[in-house]
C-alpha cells in the first residue's frame, strides 16, 4: 500500500519539479556546468541502479558498463582524468529530477530519447549512443516464430515503463487481443516468465538477451521474437540552459564513433598521433586544427578520451558485445557504411 | 496467546493435550513447527555454502548461498563509500554505537550520558567526511550503508525529540497563535507521506533558494527525517499530556507554581513517561523510515542492497539471503530498542511507586 502511495506521490513530485525546473533552470544554470565540474574536479555521472553491460558496480564498489564508459571518456576529455567522474546512482523516477536539481551533471541512464522528454522536462539529449528497440522472449517449446502468433497469450512487462505502453499500441494496431500480466520490478517481472507465468516476455532487445544468458536455467529453451515493436533510441541528457556543456557532451559521443569510423583505437591512438598525415585521423587527435578551442576545451580532448576508453566499437564489444555477459550483436548499432544505422557528424 | 514459560509442566501438558481431538490437533501442529525449524536450519546452515563462489551455490543440494554475503558484504554495509577508505565508516558506526550504548546504560552518571557526544558526533564527521588529520574528503552523497542508517535515526531522533516536545507544550498553549502553528505544523507533516517530503526537501529546496544559499543535500534530508518524526512524537506526547489528571496541575498552582512552572515541571515529566511505549513505538518507526531516503538517492542499508546486487547478473538470483542479512541487522537493532523501552518502564515504574 504504502508503496502505491510513493509512487504515487514520486510521480506527482516528479511533474512539479519538471515544471518548475523549466522556469529555474534556464537562468539558473547556464553556462555554468563546465565551470563547476572544473572547480569541483569531478564530473557528476547519473546511472542506472544496476543494468549489467551498461552500468553496474562490482563488489569493490568500481563501475562498468557502456554507460560508465561514456562518462569516463567525458571525464578524460573534461579534466585530463578518466577516473574523475562520479557516479550517483538513479532509480527511474527520481532520474529526471535529480539531473535539474543539478544532482548530476549529465545522466547516462539507457535513457530513451522521446519527444515528451525533450521538451518538457527541462533537459535536452545530446546524442544516441545506443540503438535500442522493444522485443518479445518466449520459450521454444511453444513453437511461436512470430509476434503476431501470441492472441490470447499472456504476456509479462514491467509497470510504468515504456514498454508497458509499446505493447498495448502494438497489439491494438495489429488488432491482436494479448492479455497484459504486469508486475511492479523488474526482478518480479522476468522471474514470474521464467516460472510459467506467462507465455511471452517483453522488454529491449538489451534486456531480453542478458535474461536469455544469465536467467534462463537453459538459454536455447528460449528464443527472442524477430519482431521489433518500438524505437528505444538511448543517449546521454544533459540540463537545459547550458549550450556550451551540451556541446562537449554531444561531441564526446560523436568522437567516439568519428574514431571507429577512422579506424582509431585505444591501442593505435599514440602510434598515429605521432605519424598519421590522414587530415580527419590528425583532426580527432588533436595533432591538425584544433577543435577544442571551440569547446571550450584543449587540441587533445578526444584523443585522451580514446585513450581512456577506446573508440565506440570497442566501448560496444567489452560492454555489450559477444565477449561479454549480454552477447548483444552490433546489428544496427554498426557504423553507417557498415549496414547499421550509426551516423555521426564529422568532427571539423 | 499461552504463557509456555509461565506454565508449569503439568499444566502444559493439560494445556497442549486436553483431550483426544485437541491433542491431535497440538501433536500436528508440534510436528509442522518442529518440521518445518529443521527445514529452515537445514537450508541455512547444514547446506549452506559459504564460500564467494556463485558456480558452486547453483549445485544441486545447496541451500542458503552465504556466499553472497562473504563476496559483498562491504557493498551491503558500507553502500557507495570509496572501498579503499571503509574502514572510516566502520570506525565511524562502532563510535556512534558505544556512545549510545553509554547513553541508554542504566548505571551511566548522568554527566557523561551528555558529555559523551561531545567528542563522539564531531569524531563520527570527522571519519565520515575526512579532510581533517589526512583523510580524503568523501562527499557525503557517497556515504551509504549502516554508518548512514544510524546517524540517520539518531540525528532524527536528536531533532524529534526537541521538535515533539515543543509541539505537544505548544498545542497546550494558552496563546493561540501557539496552538494554531504547532498544529499546523504536526497536521500538516503528519499529513503528507514521507517520500513526498523527502522529494521535497533534496530536489524542490535547491530550486527555490538562490545557488549560494544551497545546503547540503543529505544535511536537507536529515532535517527533513527529524521534523517528520518530530511530528510524530508531538501526538505520542500529547497524548501523555492529556493522561495527566487535572489535579496534577491545580496542586501545583496552589503550592504556588506559576502556570509555566506547573506545566514544565508537573505535566511534562508525567506526560513522557506516561508516552514512553508510545515514544519508543515511534523511534522504531523511524528507524525503518531510513530506508526511504533511498528514493532520493541516498543508499543506506536497503539502498546499498539493491544497488549491490540487484543488477549484477552474478549474484542477484541470491536476493534472499542477501535481504535476511540486512533484515537480521534491523532486526537486531529494532529488538534491541524495544527491550531497552521495557527495561526503562520498568525502572520508572519502580521509581514512581
Amino acid at each position: 500500500m504504502r508503496h502505491t502511495v510513493s509512487r504515487l506521490s514520486l510521480r506527482l513530485f516528479g511533474g512539479i519539479a519538471a515544471a518548475s525546473l523549466l522556469a529555474f533552470s534556464a537562468t539558473a544554470q547556464a553556462g555554468k556546468t563546465l565551470d563547476s565540474i572544473r572547480q569541483k574536479g569531478s564530473i557528476q555521472c547519473g546511472v542506472s541502479t544496476g543494468v549489467a553491460g551498461f552500468s553496474l558496480p562490482d563488489s569493490q564498489g568500481n563501475w562498468s558498463g557502456f554507460d560508465v564508459d561514456y562518462c569516463r571518456a567525458l571525464a578524460a576529455a573534461v579534466l585530463n582524468d578518466p577516473s574523475k567522474v562520479t557516479f550517483t546512482p538513479l532509480n527511474s523516477q527520481q532520474r529526471f529530477a535529480a539531473l535539474q536539481s543539478g544532482e548530476v551533471d549529465v545522466l547516462a541512464r539507457n535513457t530513451t530519447w522521446t519527444l515528451t522528454r525533450d521538451a518538457s522536462l527541462g533537459l535536452q539529449f545530446a546524442a544516441i549512443t545506443y540503438f535500442d528497440g522493444q522485443g518479445f522472449l518466449v520459450p521454444k517449446k511453444l513453437k511461436i516464430t512470430s509476434a503476431k502468433q501470441l492472441k490470447n497469450a499472456e504476456i509479462c512487462v514491467q509497470s510504468g515503463t515504456t514498454n508497458e505502453k509499446n505493447l498495448a499500441d502494438y497489439f491494438r494496431a495489429q488488432n491482436i487481443k494479448v492479455r497484459t500480466v504486469v508486475f511492479e520490478g523488474f526482478e518480479a517481472s522476468f522471474k514470474a516468465f521464467f516460472s510459467g507465468r506467462c507465455q511471452a516476455y517483453t522488454t529491449d532487445v538489451s534486456g531480453l538477451a542478458g535474461l536469455r544468458n544469465k536467467e534462463a536455467k537453459n538459454p536455447d529453451d528460449y528464443v527472442v521474437l524477430p519482431e521489433i515493436i518500438s524505437k528505444e533510441p538511448l543517449g546521454p541528457a544533459v540540463r537545459r540552459g547550458d549550450d556550451e556543456w551540451l556541446a562537449i557532451v554531444k561531441w564526446v559521443a560523436y568522437g567516439l564513433i568519428e574514431a571507429e569510423e577512422a579506424g582509431l583505437t585505444q591501442a593505435n591512438a599514440d602510434a598515429w598521433k605521432a605519424t598519421s598525415k590522414d587530415p580527419v585521423v590528425q583532426r580527432l587527435l588533436g595533432t591538425g586544427e584544433d577543435s577544442g578551442k571551440l569547446l571550450g576545451l584543449d587540441r587533445e580532448w578526444l584523443y585522451r578520451g580514446i585513450k581512456a576508453v577506446g573508440n565506440y566499437g570497442e566501448i560496444f564489444e567489452r560492454n555489450v558485445g559477444p565477449n561479454s555477459v549480454l552477447k548483444l550483436p552490433r546489428g544496427v548499432n554498426r557504423l553507417w557504411n557498415q549496414g547499421g544505422i550509426l551516423y555521426a557528424p564529422p568532427v571539423r | 496467546m499461552i504463557r509456555l514459560a509461565t506454565l508449569r509442566r503439568g499444566r502444559l501438558l493439560q494445556t497442549l493435550f486436553p483431550d483426544r481431538w485437541n491433542g491431535a490437533l497440538s501433536a500436528f501442529a508440534l510436528a509442522f513447527i518442529g518440521w518445518a525449524m529443521w527445514q529452515a536450519f537445514d537450508w541455512a546452515v547444514l547446506r549452506a555454502a559459504l564460500a564467494p563462489d556463485a558456480e558452486r551455490c547453483f549445485a544441486d543440494g545447496v541451500g542458503a548461498c552465504w556466499g553472497v554475503i562473504t563476496e559483498k558484504h562491504r557493498a551491503l554495509l558500507f553502500g557507495r563509500y570509496p572501498y579503499a577508505e571503509q574502514w572510516r565508516p566502520m570506525l565511524a558506526v562502532g563510535v556512534l554505537l558505544l556512545a549510545v550504548v553509554i547513553t541508554l546504560f542504566p548505571r551511566s552518571p548522568r554527566a557523561l550520558r551528555i558529555a559523551v557526544w561531545l567528542p563522539a558526533l564531531p569524531v563520527f564527521f570527522a571519519l565520515m567526511a575526512g579532510g581533517v588529520a589526512g583523510l580524503t574528503p568523501v562527499p557525503s552523497r557517497q556515504w551509504g550503508g549502516l554508518p548512514l542508517t544510524v546517524m540517520l535515526w539518531l540525528l532524527a531522533v536528536a531533532i524529534a525529540l526537541p521538535v515533539g516536545v515543543l509541539t505537544a507544550m505548544g498545542r497546550h498553549s494558552g496563546l493561540p497563535a501557539v496552538r494554531t502553528l504547532c498544529g499546523l505544523f504536526v497536521e500538516l507533516l503528519r499529513g503528507v507521506p514521507l517520500v513526498s517530503i523527502l522529494f521535497m526537501a533534496s530536489f524542490m529546496v535547491p530550486l527555490l533558494l538562490p545557488p549560494e544559499a544551497r545546503v547540503d543535500m543529505l544535511l536537507r534530508v536529515q532535517v527533513a527525517l527529524g521534523l517528520f518524526g518530530g511530528a510524530y512524537l508531538s501526538e505520542n506526547i500529547r497524548g501523555g499530556i492529556q493522561a495527566v489528571p487535572a489535579g496534577q496541575v491545580q496542586a501545583a498552582l496552589s503550592l504556588g507554581m506559576t502556570p509555566r512552572q506547573a506545566d514544565w515541571l508537573v505535566v511534562l515529566p508525567q506526560a513522557l513517561r506516561h508516552a514512553l511505549p508510545a515514544m519508543f513505538n515511534s523511534f522504531i518507526g523511524l528507524f525503518k523510515e531510513t530506508t526511504l531516503v533511498t528514493v532520493v538517492s541516498l543508499y543506506e542499508l536497503t539502498g546499498s542492497l539493491s544497488l549491490a546486487i540487484g543488477g549484477d547478473p552474478v549474484w542477484r538470483p541470491f536476493f534472499l539471503e542477501a535481504y535476511l542479512f540486512i533484515g537480521a541487522i534491523y532486526w537486531l537493532c529494532c529488538f534491541s530498542l524495544s527491550r531497552y523501552s521495557r527495561g526503562l518502564e520498568r525502572r520508572l515504574a519502580a521509581t514512581s511507586a
